[in-house]
């Protein structure tokens, strides 16, 4: 009868533990991408990517469409080329599409935008694997203070 | 001279006692496992040194987890970034203070009771009965007591862990009025699982190796008087705290350093 007891307050002990390791990698952690089904790449060159990291979110209008799988540099031309995981059911980006890395709050983390263009019959829609033509880099503040300053400079020559 | 020969004496005292304590491990947990006859020894050790450290485990976890809460709080609201609260605890939680609070209070809690009980059973002679009775002591009363701490502390600092942040949740979220959905999803973007609970727990568990070997071997070795098990004890405490901080730093340095 004790043993029992005993064997009933080691089950409870070892199944709580187990429900919070649990509980940490499930609620706590992101333990893979979330929405890790079908996705599809789509590939954009900026000038600058900033502070923009493998699994960065992609966001229209705030709505995150897919994540950012890898960066890497163009040989030939030494310009960073972004991989983005778009997931499978927004299919529907028009060639239009432009992207551009965006800011979430002043010091916030970096993350991409992507603004769809418009539809026609004359433009198509991207197909996976394609390159977003229109990219806009990443803002640099110490860039935007230097041109600011530079600007006072000449306008008071 | 007399000061050069007292360093050898406590150097070769030091070295002997290293080797003891490796034998006592090795021999108590090297050999072929029976688990008709283990089983229920274990169980009962689990239920000495795991289910009743909860209670501390628990209470201690939940007002860590608000203390840094609130403490966070009061600090990142002034950059206006109360919503990294949620990852500031976590991460705080996950990688130091969940295994190492948790071993700190194991220490104290079940390391000095397993001391204390083995090294009366040496006082008073049960062990040499043991020895009498051809049951080999370290397979019956030390083997069994650290497979229960080496088992115990990894889940005392996942619930420890978990507790804390429900606790910060309790805080910054219910008191301080942070956003519960705010604070959930920027800690899950934060929070890595290799990097951050693995890493816990690999922590936790050199703890509870050092912890309970530490413990059962100060026990079998004690000097059979109330004044060598009181002595025992002692240092079982210290011993275990002061290991577990230096092996913090030093896991830490290899898990997260630059």
């Amino acid at each position: 009868m004790m043993s029992k007891k005993i064997e009933l307050m080691v089950g409870i002990f070892v199944a709580l533990g187990i429900a919070a390791l649990l509980m940490l990698s499930l609620k706590v952690a992101n333990s893979g991408i979330s929405g890790g089904g079908e996705s599809y790449n789509l590939f954009a060159k900026f000038d600058n990517i900033g502070g923009l990291k493998v699994r960065s979110p992609i966001k229209v209008g705030g709505v995150v469409v897919g994540r950012v799988s890898d960066i890497t540099l163009d040989s030939e031309d030494y310009t960073p080329v972004v991989t983005m995981k778009i997931y499978q059911q927004y299919d529907q980006f028009s060639e239009a599409t432009s992207v551009a890395i965006l800011t979430a709050g002043l010091l916030g983390e970096q993350y991409i935008g992507l603004q769809p263009g418009f539809m026609d019959e004359s433009v198509e829609i991207l197909q996976p694997n394609d390159f977003i033509e229109d990219t806009k880099p990443a803002l640099v503040l110490e860039e935007l203070i230097g041109q600011f300053l530079f600007g006072q400079g000449s306008g008071d020559e | 001279m007399q000061q050069l020969q007292l360093l050898g004496k406590n150097t070769l005292a030091l070295i002997s006692g290293l080797g003891r304590a490796v034998i006592v491990l090795l021999s108590a947990i090297l050999h072929r496992p029976d688990f008709r006859k283990g089983t229920p020894l274990l169980m009962q050790q689990l239920y000495n040194v795991g289910f009743l450290s909860l209670v501390i485990i628990v209470v201690s976890g939940g007002f860590i987890g608000m203390v840094l809460a609130l403490q966070g709080y009061t600090i990142l609201v002034g950059y206006g970034a109360e919503a990294s609260l949620g990852p500031m605890v976590a991460l705080a939680l996950l990688r130091e203070l969940g295994p190492v609070v948790s071993a700190l209070l194991f220490a104290g809690r079940a390391g000095s009771a397993l001391t204390a009980e083995i090294g009366l059973m040496k006082a008073t002679e049960q062990l040499s009965s043991l020895e009498m009775m051809a049951v080999d002591p370290l397979r019956r009363v030390i083997a069994p007591r650290f497979w229960a701490g080496f088992i115990s502390l990894p889940l005392l600092a996942a619930i420890f862990s978990m507790v804390g942040i429900l606790g910060a949740h309790l805080v910054g979220v219910d008191w301080l009025g942070v956003d519960s959905g705010t604070f959930w999803s920027v800690m899950q973007s934060q929070v890595d699982f290799n990097k951050d609970i693995l890493n816990g727990i690999i922590k936790s568990v050199v703890f509870a190796f050092v912890v309970t070997w530490i413990a059962v071997y100060k026990g079998y070795d004690c000097e059979p008087t109330s004044e060598g098990i009181s002595r025992a004890t002692t240092s079982t405490v210290v011993q275990s705290s002061l290991l577990i901080l230096a092996l913090d730093f030093i896991l830490t340095a290899l898990m997260f350093a630059v």
